[in-house]
């Protein structure tokens, strides 16, 4: 699988500020890339850079494995596109927004309302052509500009954080529309996020980007699977409890968190740690359990905020945790707030950090 | 005597001449200033700006004296005509249409063209995208433009003196109409005058309404 988009030692200076420090990053063709990283990291600048839009300081952009430079810089335009963060669209119709790029292509007037019909009901917003764009909702909106994009059938779709202040029903269609584009199509996709659920369950590979610098790439079963203290350091991370680790002659320690708690964790460490344990690593159960989890703890729900087909418990067991667990399994346990629950999970759910 | 009626058509004929005229030069300096980015644009962007309170009774002076029969351009006989008028005033508001235009398109300038380059636009194309999204800051310039022109007096009284059938103005009718106490005419014009302005700041208002870019 050859690269897509390339970047090698990309460093970007605004004045006195280095938005990119030394980056170099390789996006291979047909994959979902994130590059994660908090807000102010320089996400949008390097996906700025391989829109062909910002010009990088020092350093080489590289599309298809060929070095983009003035000359070629508008047909790599051509051949790939950006939905920004702050919805930009045009002040007219929603036709109009996806015709603008399909005209430039030459597209006949055909083409262009197929082309619309098309990708509008991609996004679900079948028969939206006539509406006035700026005057739809923001996930509307942030729709019709995925639409746009998706309408001019490109090699590489970049995405700035293209979720970003969106209730979770948008969420849902454009992660969808997101995955749908790179299953079918294979078209490659590179997104910036800082949104780390949304980055695991959506993408192949990702890249954690903290000011300007690039700490670490790979899978996102490498990343995630063993959070880097970089990670845990901006990521708004849950579950997350400090205390005294002893080491047990088993090769594991328990961690006194606290209230009475203490917690197995899959390290041989003793003096103070810092460790999480994932909302959705956490199993909810009404009874106590017989299992091979080496964690359990009695509390009570204190609060419930659900957000499409999954549902975030706040459980109070001394210290308070945060269990995500699917709707179904909500409505089947019949939960309430204070409904008595066991939560269980392995000492391997365990990350210390 | 003239009617009220030839007093209004001929104020919105002389000062529309004005607009018009000040949106063919001042157009092309806004999209110049608003779009390129060259060596003195800040000087002049600031040189308009300063402008925009320019005295209509001093610039009413400096063209009596250039439009004079002693002055430089007496021998195109133009003082105390409606061109006359109409050339001041656009000078006047050749400063408003320049700082609107170039307002509307700064404002969205660097915003618009990202936008169109990434759907593919060459440098050329991005700037008619801009051009294109900047329209409804061409018609509040124009809309402004008209309402200061039609509004002034110093510059209509000293380049037109108010000429009955020739050069009577509202604002001049106005103004000398009321020196010699009769109020009744001079009211009426008065109402019409706010009429005519408050219609076309009404229109500004609501196209403002409409142009906001980005997210609402």
């Amino acid at each position: 699988m050859g690269s897509s988009i390339e970047v090698k030692r990309i460093t970007k200076q605004y004045g006195d500020i280095t938005a990119l420090d030394d980056v170099s990053l390789k996006v291979d063709r047909g994959e979902i890339f994130t590059i994660i990283g908090p807000n102010g990291s320089g996400k949008t600048t390097m996906l700025r850079i391989m829109a062909g839009i910002e010009e990088p300081t020092s350093g080489d952009v590289y599309f298809n494995g060929v070095r983009v430079d003035k000359d070629s810089s508008s047909e790599v335009r051509a051949k790939s596109t950006m939905v920004f963060q702050r919805t930009a669209l045009f002040n007219t119709t929603v036709q109009k927004n996806i015709a603008y790029g399909l005209k430039l292509r030459g597209c006949s007037k055909k083409q262009i309302e197929d082309r619309v019909k098309d990708t509008l009901r991609t996004v679900r917003l079948e028969g939206y052509e006539k509406r006035w764009a700026k005057k739809l909702s923001g996930g509307e909106q942030q729709r019709v500009s995925l639409a746009r994009a998706l309408a001019l059938d490109t090699e590489l779709l970049l995405l700035d954080e293209p979720t970003a202040n969106l209730d979770p029903k948008n969420v849902s269609i454009i992660e969808e529309t997101i995955s749908w584009v790179n299953r079918e199509r294979g078209t490659t996709v590179v997104m910036a996020t800082h949104n780390m659920f949304q980055a695991e369950t959506l993408t192949h590979r990702a890249a954690l980007l903290l000011g300007g610098r690039i700490m670490q790439v790979g899978t996102t079963r490498e990343i995630f699977g063993a959070p880097s203290k970089d990670l845990a350091s901006f990521a708004r991370l849950e579950n997350v409890f400090s205390g005294n680790s002893t080491a047990l002659e088993e090769g594991t320690s328990v961690i006194d968190i606290g209230n009475d708690l203490y917690i197995e964790a899959p390290i041989k460490q003793t003096g103070k740690v810092t460790l999480f344990v994932r909302p959705e690593d956490i199993i909810l159960s009404a009874k106590p359990l017989t299992s091979s989890a080496r964690n359990m703890f009695r509390g009570k729900v204190a609060g419930i905020s659900d957000s499409g087909s999954l549902v975030r418990l706040r459980v109070d067991a001394g210290k308070e945790f945060v269990v995500q667990i699917t709707k179904r399994s909500f409505i089947e346990m019949g939960l309430n707030l204070g409904s008595e629950v066991y939560l269980v999970f392995k000492a391997s759910s365990v990350h210390v950090v | 005597m003239e009617t009220i009626l030839e007093i209004t058509l001929r104020s919105i004929a002389i000062s529309g001449t004005a607009t018009l005229l000040s949106a063919l030069w001042g157009t092309p300096i806004g999209i110049l200033l608003g779009l390129k980015k060259f060596r003195g644009r800040f000087a002049m962007k600031g040189l308009f700006n300063a402008l925009l309170g320019l005295p209509t009774v001093t610039l009413g002076l400096l063209l009596y004296l250039l439009l004079s029969k002693a002055g430089p351009l007496g021998f195109l006989h133009l003082l105390y005509t409606p061109l006359a008028i109409s050339i001041g005033q656009s000078i006047l508001i050749t400063p408003i249409m320049v700082s609107f235009v170039t307002n509307s398109i700064e404002s969205i300038e660097s915003e618009v063209k990202d936008l169109a380059k990434t759907l593919g636009a060459s440098e050329t194309q991005a700037s008619l995208a801009v051009l294109g999204e900047a329209k409804r800051g061409f018609l509040l310039a124009v809309t402004a433009s008209f309402s200061r022109a039609i509004a002034e007096l110093g510059i209509a009284l000293m380049l037109g003196r108010n000429l009955v059938g020739k050069t009577r103005v509202l604002t001049t009718f106005i103004a000398l109409t009321t020196d010699t106490g009769d109020f009744v005419p001079a009211i009426a014009l008065g109402v019409i005058l706010l009429m005519i302005v408050s219609a076309v700041s009404l229109t500004v208002n609501f196209l403002q309404r409409r142009d906001s870019w980005g997210r609402v």
